[in-house]
């Protein structure tokens, strides 16, 4: 279509060699509209018994096609799902003859299209993308003819308080945008963590006191009346970690005034860290008792968990936050505050 | 003439289409249209196919499918899963898989077809830049296909995190993390498209809505677009006998192509068919409703994201304090920047080389890779760049394995992707010139004939016999680029070239000559030098070679 658009454009030609034969390709047109008999596609394959042949092979991956297609259907109606090995038996079945299905389809065209329809190799002119000189001519004269009898050129008002009425236009998109969720405020720098809530075991939901744990062993812990809530959980879940006595030896440690780490926030040789990755927020779910290194499985960021989970390996910029922890008058382990700094990812406020 | 016999159907239908659309002269060039042949061009159909079973299966799921995160707790088939807590999301992709017949071959289906449809693009990228046919003209179709494959990240990503399984909510919660370390507005960003803090309840309603409309419709258009275009300007051919630039060789598109095209998605179909038989994907009621608390080594996305995930795991902890605020480099730096190189440089590799080699003419005959050094050893350094972020994606699963400490692994990543690109460029630019050389040899002195003859003199020489004139017309299909003028080129009037001064002069007159480099052709002479006797195309191999030479 777009090849009449641009008309035909004659060959390169080198000035002083001779006009080239007259063209015999397939697309090319005779005057009156006649196409040249050598041109047409031939109606008949070369090898007619092969191609006979050839037909037959083609008409049984059809007729395989069907019966697997059949058997697809019998296998959905006869197949129950509902269990796991229902489900595997389904699958196979359906899987199987669905692709024999289109394996037969496919390979039953492509040996029709190379062995029975008859083989051709067709030439085509190319024309040049470009249009004529005449052509881009009479475009860029309309292009301003048009322009100038818009008057946007001449009109100056007009032109500038349309521009002045899109700029908000422009922008209410944007804006619209405004509600899709509050803003982050304060919010990333706190948890729920608040002086006395209790240190529940993740899983069973049960206070934790220090006889509890075992020496070199991890286990995560969730704030007492957050077990369910996401959004709580994404912050303030925690690893303790229990030691031998003497293995502990978090130096104390500020960040300006503020008080991050110290001895004193641990209970029993017990030690509790944020679980929430500093680098982009995977939970730091492995620990080698051997080295005492937490290890997060996303990107291998690497704490020493004796000394304030400090950063051994890996893109964590910072130590795991440290918990302040006591116990309560029943024995449990408690928060004494809320983490002193923000846990988790570094975000641009976080200063 | 079998054409007087036009049945009815054909003449009645086609006459009624056309009364109403004079469609009969335009589509009748569309049926005739030549597309060539060559096992390359086959690769983005590939990735066309895909789409389009993309498209099937995508439906098929989204009738089950329920986009929310509303807490349910499962009592279904999955009796592992019973009496758990999870999203609406992950308890009905649990039902697609097993209560839903046929519901788990389809949902593998389009997992593999998603990652087959990636996977093409970069096969098909990959052909189009070594053989050249970004060209002109049709730099902006490269663009476009760019623009997809960026496009179909995207998709994929949410695509894989709509189940809202563990394995993919540790994905999101590194997707979250990663918008956060973004300076000034990262936050904000994360807060919006979360609804509030990570993980709410909105990401998933969002995602799907981005996922089966507004990405696949975007993807769509272009790659209806990129159709257009290519129709429009013709494909690209290989250099063979009889190509030129004004021609193009091969089969009308009906009946050939378009049977050939049916087969091929026919194939492609059943491909993805049996791998969802027989090779699971994404199971993921193994893996469990996400849980912010917990997750599962060895986590990796899939394959397509793997640059991220490597480039994260890759860099080293730095972070600076600015003015009270905190820029995030160990984030900033592996999220932005390989994808960034990557695709600026797609995008601007058309542009770069025409400005490197001085060509404004269109080029539908592509260039074999060997001919083209410095082209062909950027793809490579790309690939060994794009591969090593890649590969460190995995490196728990590499150092396990293969039985190396898992910090070797990263350490070797950090060096090699600095030294890797390096080395392949380099050798994929002696490569190039070495094969340059190997044609050049065989078209002037022919080809090793296995043939043993005794010269008058008693010596043993082997007996060249010239190339098939198919063959000597791919071996000779180097074109030569153009030599600018130099940093300190002057006319005869002693007048500087314009073009070759200032930094930016000198630094295309580097280029231009890096990219001009050009094996001579050798004299059609026998290379009696080697040993051998060559045969050149008025002589023939029976006759014994010239005793002159």
């Amino acid at each position: 279509m777009s090849d009449i658009e641009e008309g035909p454009i004659p060959p390169r030609r080198v000035i002083g060699t001779p006009a080239p034969a007259p063209n015999l390709l397939a697309t090319q047109d005779r005057p009156g509209g006649e196409v040249a008999e050598e041109d047409r596609l031939p109606s008949e394959p070369q090898y007619k018994a092969h191609a006979d042949n050839a037909e037959k092979i083609v008409a049984a991956c059809f007729v395989l096609a069907f019966l697997a297609g059949c058997g697809f259907i019998a296998a959905y109606v006869g197949l129950e799902v509902h269990s796991v090995d229902a489900v595997l038996r389904s699958n196979l079945a359906l899987g199987t003859s669905l692709s024999v299905v289109l394996l037969c389809l496919g390979l039953g065209s492509i040996i029709y299209v190379r062995h029975v329809m008859p083989d051709v190799e067709v030439e085509e002119e190319r024309h040049d993308m470009r249009s004529t000189p005449e052509a881009r001519q009479e475009f860029q004269e309309y292009a301003v003819e048009g322009g100038q009898a818009s008057q946007l050129g001449k009109r100056k008002l007009a032109r500038r308080t349309l521009m002045l009425a899109t700029a908000p236009l422009a922008a209410i998109p944007i804006v619209l945008l405004r509600d899709l969720g509050p803003l982050p405020g304060t919010s990333l720098r706190h948890t729920v963590w608040s002086p006395g809530r209790r240190l529940l075991l993740y899983g069973t939901n049960s206070p934790v006191t220090p006889a509890d744990f075992e020496p070199g062993s991890m286990i995560t812990i969730v704030p007492e009346g957050y077990t369910d809530d996401a959004d709580a959980l994404a912050k303030a879940t925690v690893i303790c970690i229990k030691f031998e006595p003497g293995q502990l030896q978090i130096p104390t440690r500020y960040i300006g005034s503020t008080l991050i780490g110290t001895r004193n926030w641990t209970v029993d040789n017990i030690v509790a860290y944020s679980k929430i990755c500093t680098h982009v927020g995977c939970p730091v779910a492995l620990y080698e008792q051997t080295t005492h290194h937490i290890l997060c499985p996303c990107h291998q960021s690497t704490f020493d968990a004796t000394t304030g989970a400090t950063v051994i390996f890996g893109p964590a910029p910072r130590p795991l936050p440290q918990l302040p922890m006591t116990l309560d008058a029943d024995g449990y382990l408690v928060a004494k505050s809320d983490f002193t700094q923000p846990v988790g990812p570094s975000f641009w406020e976080r200063g | 003439m079998s054409t007087s016999e036009v049945p009815k159907p054909v003449a009645g239908v086609g006459g009624w289409l056309d009364d109403r659309f004079h469609g009969a002269r335009g589509v009748r060039v569309l049926m005739k249209k030549v597309f060539p042949d060559h096992w390359s061009f086959m690769l983005g159909e590939i990735a066309l196919w895909s789409f389009v079973i993309l498209l099937l299966t995508g439906t098929f799921l989204a009738l089950f499918f329920v986009p929310s995160m509303s807490d349910t707790v499962y009592h279904g088939s999955y009796t592992k899963l019973n009496g758990i807590s999870m999203s609406e999301a992950y308890a009905s992709t649990l039902k697609i898989s097993f209560d839903v017949r046929g519901g788990l071959l389809i949902r593998q289906i389009h997992h593999w077809a998603a990652d087959l449809f990636m996977a093409a693009i970069m096969a098909h990228m990959l052909r189009v830049f070594l053989t050249g046919a970004y060209r002109k003209p049709r730099e902006v179709n490269w663009i476009i296909g760019v623009t997809i494959f960026m496009l179909g990240m995207l998709e994929g990503l949410f695509g894989y995190s709509l189940p809202d399984d563990q394995l993919s909510g540790a994905g999101l919660r590194i997707f979250e993390g990663v918008l956060q370390g973004i300076p000034i507005v990262g936050t904000y960003l994360a807060y919006f498209l979360f609804g509030g803090p990570f993980p709410g309840t909105a990401i998933v309603p969002r995602m799907y809505i981005l996922h089966v409309f507004l990405i696949p419709g975007l993807i769509l258009a272009l790659i209806t677009a990129h159709l257009f275009i290519m129709v429009h300007q013709k494909h690209t051919q290989m250099p063979g006998l009889g190509v030129t630039e004004r021609n193009v060789k091969g089969q009308p598109f009906f009946p050939y192509f378009i049977a050939k095209g049916q087969a091929w998605f026919f194939f492609i179909f059943a491909a993805l068919t049996l791998l969802s038989t027989f090779a699971q994907i994404n199971p993921i009621w193994l893996y469990g409703p996400y849980t912010p608390v917990a997750i599962s080594s060895a986590s990796q996305p899939d394959f397509y994201m793997g640059i991220l995930e490597g480039s994260l795991r890759m860099m080293p902890a730095w972070e600076n304090n600015f003015l009270g605020h905190t820029i995030s480099w160990s984030v900033l730096i592996p999220a932005l920047l390989p994808l960034g190189i990557v695709f600026t440089g797609l995008y601007a590799w058309p542009f770069f080389e025409q400005w490197a080699t001085g060509d404004k003419s269109f080029h539908n005959v592509n260039d074999r890779p060997r001919n083209a050094p410095i082209r062909t050893a950027t793809v490579m350094a790309a690939v060994a760049f794009y591969g090593v972020c890649w590969a460190e994606g995995a490196n728990d699963v590499i150092a396990d394995r293969f039985q190396i400490p898992l910090y070797t692994v990263t350490w070797i990543a950090r060096v090699l992707v600095f030294l890797g690109p390096a080395i392949a460029f380099w050798a994929t630019r002696r490569i190039c010139i070495g094969l340059q050389r190997k044609d050049a040899a065989e078209l002037a002195h022919g080809y090793e004939s296995g043939i043993i003859r005794q010269l008058p003199n008693g010596a043993f020489i082997e007996v060249h016999k010239p190339v098939s004139p198919e063959k000597a017309a791919v071996l000779g299909a180097k074109e030569p680029i153009e030599l600018l003028p130099g940093p300190q080129a002057a006319d005869v009037n002693g007048i500087p070239a314009p073009s070759g001064q200032g930094g930016m002069g000198w630094a295309r007159a580097r280029a231009n000559r890096a990219f001009a480099e050009t094996v001579p052709p050798e004299e059609n002479h026998n290379g009696h030098e080697n040993g051998h006797a060559a045969v050149t195309a008025s002589s023939r191999a029976e006759e014994l070679p010239d005793a002159e030479h």
